[in-house]
């Protein structure tokens, strides 16, 4: 039987990817940021799970107005770095995980999430960054990854609770393969940030470290925040956080298990616009 | 029964909707072409001609032309594909965001490193925030900054 054995959070701004892309990462602007990850690199050198699945958003790349679909599970055996228009991130192709990926989407549709399969899509920054915050610049990734993409673009995007709930129906899938697979999931996006408008750079360090907590320790009440709660006090890019209840929401101590492990937290301001919160979360 | 719209007074904020999307949907779908190296030159080269290959509104390619995304926004423009065209000027994020603000990119970039804007004040339109209407554009450079 598969087993999800922990989460990691974190924000996934391009401007990390290019300074790292670029060689940047050890001015004096980025060198604190990457020093927030160092543990983690270790930790996941030391705990390297069978697969990732790894919920993230995509910044119309994949999914233009063309199709929006609210939930969508990448079923495919490998995924390209997209070319966002800067061109594509020199980083290594990703390699999926097509037969869990598949147990997963037929599982949580029965479940009552209906969610959209992709068999063909590239990744952008939101999924790539992420893997390149937790595992440097290897030659390929560590292991197989799901793409899970959340839209967080259009409104109405899915609400914290919905999300959560899911969370713990994609821990029931996990749990439900018959390999003995090891699987992380990661929820990343956020922290506080505005992209658009006069109101750009908007950050809230109180915010951000008030849903740190309640994401630890009281996660039900950190899915009860709604969309204009993040709009008003994370900035309209903050409502990314809710793909973090998703990895939240699949951790043992909320569907009947044991308590869990904080491993890591580390928050910073800035990476550009954004405020970078990151925390890994284990069960026991 | 009208659709519930809780985020209309948020200052400086554009919440993009359906009905934003659908105001906006040739122009973002423009963005889109951009993702590719060959079309990004063509654009480049004629920026005009290659605008004229969408049924857009002659505002929303005069806002693409003026770079004006505050403008484009407005007419339905989302953030995430007006970004194929700051990549396509070789423009970071930062300074897309900070083009939005009036302010210079220094300043935008100095107002992040010192922890970014803060809330106060702009939570709700008609508070005294630096992202409301009345204290635009922002940045020592504007008529506002002066004082």
């Amino acid at each position: 039987m598969a087993h999800l054995s922990a989460s990691v959070y974190t924000s996934h701004v391009p401007a990390i990817g290019a300074a790292l892309d670029l060689g940047k990462s050890a001015e004096p602007y980025w060198q604190p940021l990457f020093k927030g990850y160092e543990y983690s690199k270790q930790w996941l050198k030391d705990n390297t799970p069978d697969v990732i699945f790894l919920v993230y958003n995509d910044h119309a790349t994949a999914f233009s107005l063309d199709i929006i679909p609210t939930f969508a599970i990448g079923c495919a055996a490998e995924f390209q770095p997209a070319d966002e228009g800067w061109g594509p991130r020199p980083v290594p192709m990703v390699k999926g995980h097509p037969e869990l990926a598949s147990h997963i989407a037929h599982s949580v549709i029965q479940q009552d999430f209906d969610l959209t399969i992709v068999n063909k899509m590239d990744v952008d920054h939101g999924l790539t960054v992420p893997l390149s915050l937790m595992c440097g610049q290897p030659t390929s990734w560590p292991c197989p990854v799901i793409p899970f993409a959340v839209n967080v673009v259009q409104y109405p995007v899915p609400s914290g609770k919905r999300c959560f709930q899911l969370g713990q129906a994609i821990q029931r899938a996990i749990k439900s393969f018959d390999e003995p697979l090891n699987v992380q999931i990661w929820g990343t996006g956020g922290m506080s940030h505005q992209l658009q408008g006069p109101r750009a750079g908007l950050i809230n360090k109180e915010f951000d470290a008030r849903f740190m907590d309640l994401l630890i320790h009281h996660p039900e009440e950190a899915a009860a925040i709604s969309h204009i709660d993040y709009v008003r006090d994370a900035g309209s890019e903050g409502i990314e956080l809710v793909m973090w209840l998703i990895a939240r929401g699949a951790m043992a101590d909320v569907n009947g298990g044991p308590p869990v492990e904080l491993m890591h937290r580390f928050y910073h301001v800035p990476a550009s616009n954004t405020a970078v919160g990151h925390a890994i979360l284990k069960n026991s | 029964m009208a659709l519930d719209k809780p985020y209309l007074d948020v200052p400086g904020t554009t919440i993009f909707d359906a009905e934003q999307s659908r105001k906006g949907y040739w122009l973002n779908q423009f963005c889109m072409t951009l993702m590719k190296s060959q079309n990004r030159e063509v654009f480049k080269s004629n920026e005009r001609a290659y605008l004229d290959q969408w049924p857009m509104s002659e505002e929303q390619k005069q806002a693409v032309l003026d770079r004006d995304l505050n403008r484009c926004i407005s007419l339905g423009g989302n953030i995430y594909f007006l970004a194929k065209i700051g990549a396509t000027d070789g423009k970071s994020f930062q300074q897309m965001a900070g083009s939005m603000t009036g302010m210079t990119e220094e300043e935008y970039r100095d107002m992040m490193i010192k922890g970014g804007r803060s809330v106060q004040g702009n939570r709700v339109v008609g508070e005294d925030g630096d992202a409301q209407a009345h204290r635009q554009p922002q940045g020592q450079h504007s008529p506002q900054g002066a004082h």
